[in-house]
């Protein structure tokens, strides 16, 4: 198991807790289920270490547009590689309600899907590798394709874009 | 016709070689089949009941000459020297090798085509009307707007896991050819009272095993705003489409389940917070594909040639062949010639190496190199000038591609059924063949009229028998094939699905059945009325009576 965030292995700091049971120590960062959010946010807004949110298919990022100051990290899960809500949720918190912090993918995070994922605004993949194999396998990933058609969130120029650019420079 | 610039070219090459280091994967056993299915699937590689089949996407059914002739130098290099054209106007070939794939791939690229997203839950190729850009009733060309969808949609990182596969078709013609309203997404050109053209959204329509027409969620959409509104759309699909039953999963059955009004609200919830961003395409960027698909130099010349006049008098062959393939061309003294690839007793669909090349020449010789194909599974040469019909006829003649059935009995839609596909039920091209002779004289043909027999080999539909105006659909009854015949179903503007008349009948009975419908259509049209048009008026009753008697 490896995080791979920004082109480096991270430690995994957070502990990422069930819908129920005890909270560990307050300054213990902890990512929490949607639902637990919403019934404890209030105590959980209150303690020193992180808190994060974990989003599984079929839950609403719309949820946790207006606590998004309060969450660092907000982990999407993949129970397979084949459900793809996790994309759309990932655009809307970071292009719709700009989210700045961590967006994790975790749970089937494989290697032909993590450049869409980076476009979709993930920033950082959970990965059942050691953590050469996981950082080599990201980076390869993300140097398989260098031409976008489509405007997401993500800042890669596009080639309407490039094209515009392009056309521009030869008129001015 | 849209030219491949650098960043289209580079995509594709990029892609080839990232296949090729998998198929390398595969065959050194690093990977697994398992493994190896979701990589091959996304690069249009099917494992069919004895070969991989690859499935080659041709946007928009748009061919140039040098395509063409390309795809008749891979059927004989890596196939068996013929391929198969399929109801959503790609290029499929039967028997290609493993290990020579990806030099096929790369051939393909070499004339900027690819086998991108032909197969697995993403968007796919979009299809449109094959008259487009020289049909006479035609708005305004949609392939434009079709190649800014082909981009938008290659590779869009949010859509490459939908719940299940997704097509959509665009019509810029009152008379629809593109079949929108079975897709699961159709777009209809049309003005609004401002005299703006746009779009009405179509969604939700389909076939497989639950048919349905598709219903507007929206009568009409800018132009620049149709990218944000595809979006949208796709993104409440992607959401909300059901994920826990695989023939539950396509929009048409989220579109029933909550109703077209709340898909339109949802749609239009989501479409209000994107609308204003990065997908709106300026006129200016719209001009600049507009004029890629700008018309070829046509020649100014009389709607009305002698010469052409002339030779349908003297040559009755000639004169069916303009009578049944030949369609109104919007440019004066140009027409549309149709190139039927259904052949008396043929496959429906398929063409050798050589008549591909042949093709491919005469579109270079007579239509600026422009060649299309239909979802009813032919070609077409869009612009050909009359002065220039006969000496075409003359050659399609000789290369076995000349015959006068556009629309009638014999056009039959097949799809490749138990002789190729894996989850076939029944046979449907030897079927085709078999109805195909019993109808082959070309009087008969005449006299009958434009009838649409569409086959499909398993309730997937891929031979669209929901909509022909007769159905057959095959099945397997303790081992058995049998055939369940609909009626009535239509593809066009006036979309509907057929009905099932009956039980069904053994493959001994069927043609025998297929003939005792036309005869008593025969015996009750009134005149000047198509089949379907008949079956509109009647109902299925009188075909029921001939079919059943007391039964
Ligand atoms: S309809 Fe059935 S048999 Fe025919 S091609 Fe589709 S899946 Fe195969």
């Amino acid at each position: 198991m490896a995080i791979v965030k920004h082109d480096t292995v991270i430690d995994n700091d957070w502990i990422t807790l069930d819908a129920e049971g005890d909270l560990p120590a307050g300054d213990v960062n902890i990512i929490v289920p949607l639902d637990r959010w919403k019934a404890e946010q209030d105590s959980l807004k209150g303690r020193n270490g992180g808190v994060g949110v974990l989003l599984v298919p079929g839950d609403a990022p719309e949820d946790i547009a207006a606590d998004l100051d309060r969450l660092a990290l907000i982990a999407i899960r993949f129970p397979a590689y084949t459900d793809g809500r996790g994309y759309s949720y990932a655009r809307v918190l970071r292009e719709r309600y700009g989210f700045a912090g961590e967006i994790r993918a975790v749970g089937d995070v494989l290697r032909d899907q993590i450049l869409n994922m980076h476009r979709c605004g993930f920033d950082a993949f959970d990965l059942k590798d050691d953590a050469d194999t996981a950082l080599a396998k990201v980076r390869a990933a993300m140097a398989e394709m260098t031409v976008y058609y489509q405007p997401t969130g993500d800042g890669r120029a596009t080639a309407g874009s490039l094209r515009e650019r392009r056309r521009a420079g030869q008129v001015g | 016709m849209y030219r491949y610039d650098d960043f289209d070219r580079q995509l594709v090459l990029e892609r080839t070689e990232q296949f090729r280091g998998q198929v390398a994967r595969r065959l050194s056993g690093e990977l697994t089949e398992d493994q190896f299915r979701p990589l091959r699937l996304m690069n249009g590689v099917y494992l069919q009941l004895h070969a991989y089949m690859l499935r080659v996407a041709v946007p928009y059914g748009t061919l140039s000459g040098a395509q063409l002739r390309q795809l008749g130098y891979i059927a004989r290099k890596y196939d068996k020297g013929y391929g198969h054209f399929t109801t959503r106007q790609n290029i499929q070939y039967n028997w290609p090798k493993l290990a020579e794939l990806p030099d096929a791939l790369l051939d393909l690229a070499r004339v900027e085509m690819h086998a991108i997203q032909t197969s697995g839950n993403c968007i796919r190729n979009t299809t449109t009307d094959q008259y487009a850009g020289a049909a006479a009733d035609e708005i305004e060309d949609p392939r434009p707007y079709c190649e800014l969808i082909r981009q938008w949609s290659t590779f869009h990182p949010e859509f490459t896991y939908l719940p299940r596969k997704f097509k959509i078709a665009v019509t810029g013609a009152p008379n629809d050819r593109a079949a929108v309203r079975v897709h699961d997404i159709g777009l209809r050109m049309h003005q609004n009272a401002e005299g703006e053209t746009g779009f009405e959204v179509i969604v939700g329509g389909g076939l497989g095993r639950t048919p349905f027409v598709g219903k507007t969620i929206r009568d009409f959409i800018g132009k620049n705003d149709l990218f944000s509104y595809l979006e949208a759309t796709l993104r409440v699909y992607n959401r909300f489409g059901r994920r826990d039953n695989k023939y539950k999963a396509r929009i048409k059955i989220l579109v029933h389940e909550i109703g077209a009004e709340e898909m339109a609200r949802l749609v239009e919830e989501e479409w209000a917070q994107i609308k204003d961003g990065s997908l709106k395409v300026s006129d200016a960027e719209i001009a600049q594909y507009i004029a890629q698909f700008a018309p070829p130099s046509f020649e100014t010349l009389p709607d009305d040639d002698a010469e052409f006049a002339r030779r349908k008098v003297e040559n009755p062959g000639f004169a069916a062949w303009v009578r049944s393939n030949v369609v109104a061309h919007k440019q004066p003294g140009y027409a549309i010639a149709n190139v039927s690839l259904k052949p008396i007793g043929g496959i429906p669909g398929d063409a050798t190496a050589d008549q591909m090349e042949r093709v491919a020449d005469l579109a270079d010789q007579y239509s600026f190199g422009d060649v299309r194909v239909t979802h009813e599974q032919n070609l077409v040469l869009p612009h050909v000038k009359k002065a220039d019909l006969f000496s075409l006829w003359a050659e399609l003649s000789n290369a076995g591609l000349a015959t006068a059935n556009l629309g009638y009995v014999t056009d039959i839609i097949a799809c490749p059924g138990l002789d190729y596909c894996a989850l076939a039920t029944a046979r449907s091209i030897p079927l085709s063949q078999r109805i195909s002779e019993r109808f082959g004289d070309l009087d008969r043909q005449h006299h009958i009229g434009e009838l649409k027999i569409k086959i499909s080999g398993c309730i997937n539909a891929c031979g669209h028998h929901h909509v022909g105006h007769i159905g057959i659909l095959g099945l397997d009854k303790r081992g058995k094939e049998f055939y369940q015949i609909t009626l009535g179903g239509d593809a066009s503007e006036n979309a509907a699905i057929g009905k099932i008349v009956g039980a069904g009948f053994s493959e001994a009975e069927v043609v025998d059945a297929i003939e005792a419908i036309v005869t008593r259509y025969l015996e009750i049209r009134d005149a000047g009325e198509r089949f379907i048009d008949t079956y509109r008026r009647v109902g299925t009753d009188p075909f029921k009576e001939v079919l059943y008697g007391d039964r």
